[in-house]
């Protein structure tokens, strides 16, 4: 926990570095397959082992896979942009460069732009470039202690890099911002979101200024944050550490630190060496990237709604609450399932309450996604069809549901064979509400003296005698009608 | 066989194959040659007699009469810089003692496809970088026309393979002229053509904007067959061309073109007999035909300081690759505690001086403070070259220059002084700034009997024009060339 | 930028491109490399304003390829070259630290 005299004092200035591999069948420039977790070297060629005499080629999807995320994110595309050589000397980057973007990146100023409890959001992305991933080193155990080894599968699969500017102000900002940037980029087919695997990484840039100021403070680099709980943990740490050193009087060093787990907290990598002079220089071995204008527009064609069109669409046109849109717009396999189901229930107000009341609790419960609902959408739009016509009561509705759940079985099948149709026949009503009304003489009293209260204890007993086919607002007005309470008319 | 001594060029080949010989004759003819005076030039690394004998069998086998194959049974040397699958590629380098490839550069699967049997690799300044052949690991190569000269460089073997008839062609690379520069001093035809003619996918690439790999030979129609069979788009290389490979004689040769030459930039420096020969050359071009015209290239002067920042520069970063984690050898485990120590003795011990001295100057050039005033602006002044070019192509085909400023020196003439061997690159650097094709044909000799080259420079993709006006000036030529001495048939 | 190359800056140079330089050897090249340096000073005589560099001489075919996966090495191919391997991975001393 911050202290509160740090947490008045400084404001955190926060800037994300995500990395994502895109959803390619081969690698960025070559033809090696990119799936993980095959054996160690067994998907290397002479380009991603970095051999004498190796050339890249440019694989065309990870572009339009580069371009949808650029779109996606609000960012303008550029016509021409070209690849940079970034020198430095490391075994898991097998050229002794990693071919990457400096000047001209393919995407730049974009956004990623939400709603949160505390209002609109909006991050600006700077860019978003394509480079290719290194291997991965693997740095030894007990009996190994002397090397670390290598493994070139991950050499050359495709990444894109997208930076922010320093937009966010607070750990749970960044880490809500990661998550809703996740989904986007699953959702538009472009990335998995799996952490643990590594094909997404975030890195992060913290730095504190004096609340008030307006120029940045010295930047530190965070890294090694595999999961939204380490993003989080590391910046709140960093963010002390940071506060710390300040109210010493202490200058921040402007550095890159590791975010280790074990010990919570983040660690500096640097060691004596000056800072990497990376040379870059614009790559001789591939030709600019050329985007035509034509391409752009299949790309944007091809995109999916994201969350937040989708959610201001249920906003505009559906008339959904801001909760209801934003948790149904979030996920697009949801919300595919609860149009489908207004669709059929022709309203999607109730349609709205019952995928987040019944169904989202049937989820949750059974650890699954929505592919695997016990329900198909039409069904549960004719269940909801029945309840808002009043044929079944909402409660008898949600016992059907449970039967149907499942089962494959229809509403209408179970309502009939149950014999649950809604009593909305009024004599057949009012023959129940007197017999209630006999059995329950204090009860009834009580209404009559003007205590509304125990008219719902009422209404509840003539919902037990009627196994839930009392229509409860029809039960109420009769029960009123008959105990000749005040306020009946 | 009738005289196997005479068996020289492709045309010879092809005439003993469809004589009596077979390809396994003609191999073994060549093989037994490199034997014999091999020794004395150094010009190969490696001698595969083996595979070359199963090749040329091979080639028996088929008929030698396969039109698919146009160098069926012809056998041809490659420098030790191209990938050969399975054959030491070592670009005469320490740090790459023994690697095999497991790969064919794509220039060598076309050779193989054309029937071409591959009698070895050639010797080469290490990495390509130099234009002796002095900077190799595995020790000089010597002239044929006087064992105490230069062959040249970096292509030096290959140039000395072919002048001393141990093969009828060989494969180069060239990058500041170092297939033009040995073609010239070894009395040879040299090509670099088009940058993006020829695939460069399995060559270790030295200066990746600059480098291309040609043909060397004895006659303008032995390179122009080897062009035709290496040339063409390549898939694996993204900076090849898609234009067509031409046919070549295309009986469409212009017979009135125009020659520009670029008389101020032949001032100092120049051995007066390169010069007369140059002239002497000129006048029969003139006789044949053409018209010669006298041109400016204001930035030429400028060629050889901006090669040596491009080309160091991007091979910097080209060599970065060697460090002794994946491939060739690694500084011995007693000095290499950490990773650091292990780059740093393995790359030391590895990399010959002359490497050493281009990975430095490029690291400058690339490095944070230095990058807009030595790089980038080297980078414009290309840009500077080739407008100066275009502007004159747009009234002459081609542009005529001595090859270099001298004929081959002696061995170990510029040990100590780097910079004054860089200047020699003063003809032949502008084509690979540019990247337009050029040529280098024998003129005549000097008064010791060295060989002098003419360079014709074309437009861009137009090798057929360098390569017919070569081949007229060929058959032109009132001088013959003559041959190395020493190189009778009973040697 | 006309100051002369400095033995400092060399071993910067060297440093950076993992070279190991003896006393000897880094004098020489500090002289050399400075008489080239000089000799690049000619590169400023010309006026580059507005004149974009060339990155890539002659503009190129085709220059993507399509995204399918092809064989890749056979594993032991892939480490055969290695100077040290073991189990299909390359293996090199432990960086520092």
């Amino acid at each position: 926990m911050m202290p509160d005299s740090e947490a008045s004092r400084f404001e955190p200035v926060i800037g994300l570095e995500i990395h994502a591999h895109l959803l390619t069948e081969s690698k960025i420039f070559c033809s090696c397959r990119t799936s993980f977790g095959a054996a160690p070297n067994s998907h290397v060629c002479p380009v991603c082992l970095g051999l004498p005499g190796a050339l890249p080629v440019l694989n065309r999807r990870v572009v339009e896979l580069a371009i949808r995320a650029g779109l996606a994110l609000g960012c303008t595309v550029q016509r021409c942009s070209i690849f940079a050589r970034k020198n430095y000397f490391y075994p898991d980057l097998p050229k002794g460069y990693q071919i990457s973007q400096y000047e001209q990146p393919l995407a730049s100023d974009g956004m990623l732009s939400y709603e949160t409890e505390e209002g609109q959001r909006t991050v600006r992305i700077t860019r978003v470039h394509l480079e290719e991933d290194a291997g991965k080193s693997l740095h030894a155990g007990e009996t190994q202690s002397r090397h670390t080894t290598l493994d070139y599968n991950r050499s050359g699969v495709p990444l894109i890099e997208i930076v922010t500017e320093p937009d966010l102000r607070a750990p749970a900002t960044a880490g809500d911002f990661f998550a809703r940037l996740r989904a986007v980029l699953m959702a538009i087919g472009v990335n998995d979101g799996n952490m643990e695997e590594g094909s997404l990484r975030c890195d992060a840039n913290v730095s504190l200024r004096p609340r008030g100021e307006t120029a940045l403070g010295v930047k530190v680099e965070v890294k090694n944050l595999n999961s939204f709980r380490f993003l989080q943990r590391a910046l709140e740490h960093e963010i002390i550490r940071q506060a710390d050193c300040l109210e010493m009087g202490e200058e921040v060093v402007q550095e890159t630190r590791l975010w280790n787990e074990a010990r919570g907290r983040t660690e500096s990598m640097r060691s004596k060496e000056e800072a990497h002079d990376y040379r870059y220089f614009p790559e001789p071995d591939l030709p600019p990237i050329e985007v035509s204008d034509e391409w752009i527009s299949e790309v944007r064609a091809s995109l999916p709604e994201l969350p937040e069109t989708r959610k201001q669409r249920y906003l505009r046109e559906l008339g959904l609450s801001a909760t209801e849109a934003g948790q149904l717009a979030e996920q697009a396999d949801l919300a595919q399932f609860f149009e489908d189901t207004a669709r059929t229930a022709g309203n999607a107000k109730t349609a709205a309450h019952w995928v987040m009341g019944e169904v989202t609790r049937h989820l949750k419960t059974d650890g699954v996604g929505i592919d695997q609902v016990g329900v198909t959408a039409d069904a549960l739009g004719r269940l909801v069809g029945l309840v808002d016509s009043g044929v079944i009561s909402s409660s008898t509705g949600k016992t059907v549901f449970e039967k149907m759940y499942g089962s494959g079985l229809e509403a209408e099948e179970i309502v009939e064979r149950e014999n649950l149709v809604q009593i909305g026949d009024r004599n057949e009503l009012e023959a129940l509400v007197t017999r209630v009304i006999s059995e329950q003489p204090d009860a009834a009293a009580r209404v009559r003296g003007g205590h509304e209260g125990t008219l719902g204890f009422l209404v509840g007993r003539v919902m037990k005698a009627s196994r839930g086919r009392a229509n409860p607002k029809l039960a109420g007005e009769l029960l009123r009608q008959q105990l000749r309470a005040p306020g009946v008319t | 066989m009738t005289d196997a001594s005479a068996i020289e060029t492709i045309a010879d080949v092809r005439a003993a194959l469809a004589g009596v010989g077979s390809a396994v004759d003609v191999c073994t003819i060549f093989l037994e040659r490199i034997q014999e005076r091999d020794a004395a030039l150094g010009a190969f690394t490696h001698v595969a007699s083996d595979t070359a004998l199963e090749e040329a069998a091979t080639v028996d086998a088929r008929g030698a009469d396969d039109p698919s194959q146009p160098l069926a049974g012809v056998p041809i040397a490659i420098k030790d810089n191209i990938c050969t699958r399975g054959l030491p590629t070592t670009a005469a380098s320490r740090i790459l003692t023994d690697y095999r490839p497991p790969y064919d550069a794509t220039v060598v699967e076309r050779l193989r496809a054309a029937g071409a049997v591959i009698l070895g690799k050639t010797n080469c300044d290490e990495f390509a970088m130099g234009s002796t052949t002095e900077h190799s690991c595995y020790g000089i190569t010597r002239n044929p026309w006087d064992h105490d000269r230069v062959p040249g460089g970096s292509s030096g073997g290959s140039a000395a393979a072919v002048a001393a008839r141990l093969a009828p062609v060989a494969l180069g690379s060239d990058t500041g002229g170092s297939i033009r520069q040995p073609a010239a001093f070894c009395g040879l035809v040299g090509l670099k053509p088009t940058y993006g003619r020829v695939s460069r996918y399995g060559l270790l690439a030295f200066a990746s904007s600059l480098d291309q790999i040609g043909p060397l030979g004895l006659t303008v129609a032995d390179v122009a067959a080897v062009f035709r069979v290496i040339a063409g788009h390549d898939p694996a290389d993204a900076t090849s061309a898609a234009e067509a490979v031409p046919e070549w004689p295309s009986g469409t040769a212009n017979e009135t073109p125009a020659i520009g030459v670029p008389w101020t930039l032949l001032n100092d420096g120049i051995d007066d007999d390169v010069l007369a020969s140059f002239r002497t050359a000129l006048d029969t071009l003139r006789s044949s035909g053409a018209t010669l015209v006298d041109i400016e290239l204001p930035h030429a002067t400028y060629a050889v300081p901006t090669y040596y920042v491009v080309a160091p520069a991007e091979a910097s970063s080209n060599l970065a690759r060697y460090d002794g984690v994946r491939y060739g050898v690694r500084a011995p485990l007693a000095e290499t505690a950490d990773l650091t120590a292990m780059y740093d003795r393995t790359r030391e011990s590895g990399f010959s001086d002359e490497v050493k001295r281009r990975i430095m100057l490029g690291t400058y050039a690339l490095s944070a403070g230095y990058y807009d005033a030595y790089y980038l602006r080297a980078q414009q002044i290309r840009t500077l070259i080739r407008r100066d070019y275009d502007t004159v192509f747009s009234t002459v085909d081609a542009v005529a220059l001595p090859t270099t400023p001298t004929t081959a020196f002696p061995l170990g003439q510029h040990a100590d002084d780097p910079l004054q061997l860089y200047v020699g690159d003063i003809f032949t650097a502008s084509a690979n700034l540019t990247g337009l094709p050029a040529l280098s044909v024998p003129s005549g000799n000097d008064s010791s009997g060295l060989p002098i080259g003419l360079q014709l420079v074309g437009r861009a993709f137009d090798e057929v024009t360098i390569l017919d006006l070569a081949a007229r000036f060929e058959r032109e030529r009132s001088e013959p060339i003559g041959r190395p001495p020493g190189l009778d048939p009973s040697a | 930028m006309t100051e002369r190359l400095t033995r400092t800056e060399v071993e910067r140079i060297a440093r950076l491109a993992h070279l190991e330089l003896d006393d000897a050897e880094a004098d020489r090249l500090t002289r050399q490399l400075g008489d080239i340096l000089t000799y690049f000073e000619r590169l400023r005589e010309v006026d580059t304003s507005g004149v974009e560099a060339t990155t890539h001489p002659v503009s190129a075919g085709p220059r993507m390829r399509d995204d399918q996966s092809r064989e890749s090495l056979p594993r032991d191919e892939a480490v055969a070259g290695a100077p040290d391997a073991a189990d299909g991975l390359f293996r090199v001393p432990k960086v520092i630290g």
